[in-house]
């Protein structure tokens, strides 16, 4: 009964996180299109024009990936086969499995028992994450590499090179979070969220991090190569940099890594700084606000505004994503490398320091 | 504890699976028509001259990857230091920002030197 429960959360963790994936690919194609005023997708229908209008969501999330899915999977001559297979492999898979440890609820009272709405509950788990995100590098210079193509292997190479420059300004601002909250365990760093900072404002992560928030979420950007970070890929320029060889579902793959990615940036700042499934004032038994008005509520309706709450989080990071994309210009590469080198990492560092010395010094200024 | 790591394997054979699935769709559903011109990799117009796998690149990248080692690994000890923070006190900040002074003034120095740039 225990393996069954495990596996439907795993189950229900990894649906999670491709429904997010797919249903972000339809929000970036119409919310791009919403912010340079125009109309997007819209030229999908029903068996040749059953329906008086159209419908661009189906375009999106039907139409797209089975096209994909169903069109020739060329090799270029002279590549290595089983290369150019792992590569899209190691780039989506880490990525998957990320989502695993992400806490989306705080527990289920059914049955007679309580669940841990966490698909794993690793007492690592930011070191977890950080370690899956590292190997998402493979897939980029696999990719670039099993290509048999110049210009795709220097579109991997300096993908990678721009990845791991990120990687140490990412690791230093979860560093600073995990001095704040002394401990690895996602799940617990949630529910230390709940606690109240001066009876009234809920003690979330932005209060006491709000360097090394800005940090993660510049670094986890460039991480992902999105724009304006998208140079290895840059759509205008390169053609599709380090997947230029690529066709159907395989180059499906790779993009389905990029918006994942997205997602995953959303989601650990949602964990981290916002409160994760944290509703202010809201505890198992109902709200109870500042004042003295508590509200009682059943447990399973506590859970579901608790899960609502995680994913309303989620998306609003995911379109800030979206929104930055589309509104930023590229950087160029030696801005770009001077911008993780030379400033992100000693701006990383004296944050670690300034919270270190901070939390010494004020005994009620962490969270526990 | 045993059964998360239980989990891990069990998410790790989902996941696994469903990635498999989706990367080797189209050579199940797509057709299978090899020629010349489809395999010949992307250059424009022009036929590509030159293998890949003796092809050189700047060693500017092996000095980054190099330096992300090492600051890497630095951020990995800083980890266990981050979560008994509040039992070693001072003392332990005062060992650890020995252990990251030695660090910075290797990242001043490599500023200075000019590895840092242009990449």
């Amino acid at each position: 009964m225990d393996l069954l429960i495990i596996f439907t959360k795993c189950l229900v963790a990894l649906l999670l996180v491709l429904q997010v994936g797919i249903l972000l690919l339809w929000v970036e194609r119409k919310g791009s299109a919403l912010i340079q005023d125009r109309v997007g997708a819209n030229r999908a229908n029903l068996f040749g024009g059953i329906l008086p209008f159209n419908l661009g969501i189906v375009n999106t999330l039907m139409a797209d990936p089975l096209k994909l899915f169903t069109k020739e999977d060329i090799v270029p001559e002279g590549a290595d086969h089983f290369l150019h297979w792992l590569a899209p492999f190691l780039a989506l898979f880490p990525l998957f499995l990320t989502f695993a440890v992400i806490p989306f609820g705080d527990v289920l009272e059914v049955g007679g028992r309580t669940i841990n709405l966490q698909a794993v509950d690793l007492n690592v788990g930011i070191l977890f994450v950080l370690a899956l995100v590292s190997m998402g590098v493979y897939g980029v210079v696999l990719g670039g590499w099993a290509s048999n193509s110049r210009y795709a292997l220097l579109g991997g190479i300096r993908g990678s090179a721009q990845m791991i420059s990120y990687e140490i300004a990412m690791g230093l601002a979860l560093v600073a979070v995990v001095l704040t909250f002394g401990t690895l365990d996602l799940q617990q760093i949630v529910r230390a969220q709940g606690q109240l900072m001066w009876g009234v404002i809920p003690a979330w992560g932005v209060f006491y991090q709000p360097l090394a928030l800005v940090i993660l979420f510049i670094a986890g950007m460039a991480e992902s190569k999105r724009a304006p970070f998208d140079l290895p890929e840059a759509e205008s320029e390169l053609i599709a940099g380090f997947f230029t060889e690529y066709s159907g579902s395989k180059q499906s793959v790779f993009m389905l890594a990029d918006f994942v990615e997205v997602a995953i940036v959303a989601a650990l700042v949602t964990t981290l700084f916002f409160g994760g499934w944290q509703v202010p004032w809201l505890q198992r038994d109902g709200f109870h606000f500042p004042g003295g008005l508590s509200l009682a509520l059943p447990s399973l309706l506590v859970t579901l505004l608790q899960v609502l709450s995680f994913l309303l989080k989620l998306f609003l990071f995911c379109w800030l994503q979206i929104l930055i994309r589309w509104s930023l210009p590229r950087l160029r590469y030696d801005q770009l490398m001077n911008l993780g080198w030379k400033r992100l990492l000693p701006i990383a560092l004296v944050n670690v320091a300034i919270s270190a010395v901070l939390a010494l010094a004020l005994q009620g200024w962490t969270v526990r | 504890m045993e059964d998360s790591y239980l989990a891990v394997l069990i998410s790790a054979g989902l996941c696994a699976l469903v990635v498999a699935i989706m990367v080797g769709a189209s050579w199940v559903l797509g057709r299978r028509s090899p020629n010349r011109a489809k395999a010949a990799v992307f250059e424009a117009g022009n036929r590509a001259v030159g293998e890949v796998k003796t092809h050189r690149f700047p060693v500017k990248f092996y000095l980054t990857a190099i330096l992300f080692i090492v600051f890497d690994v630095e951020v990995v000890f800083m980890y266990p230091w981050a979560v008994v923070f509040r039992r070693l006190g001072w003392f332990g900040l005062a060992e650890m920002a020995a252990f990251v002074l030695v660090l910075a003034v290797g990242l001043a120095y490599v500023w200075k030197v000019g590895a840092l740039e242009w990449d």
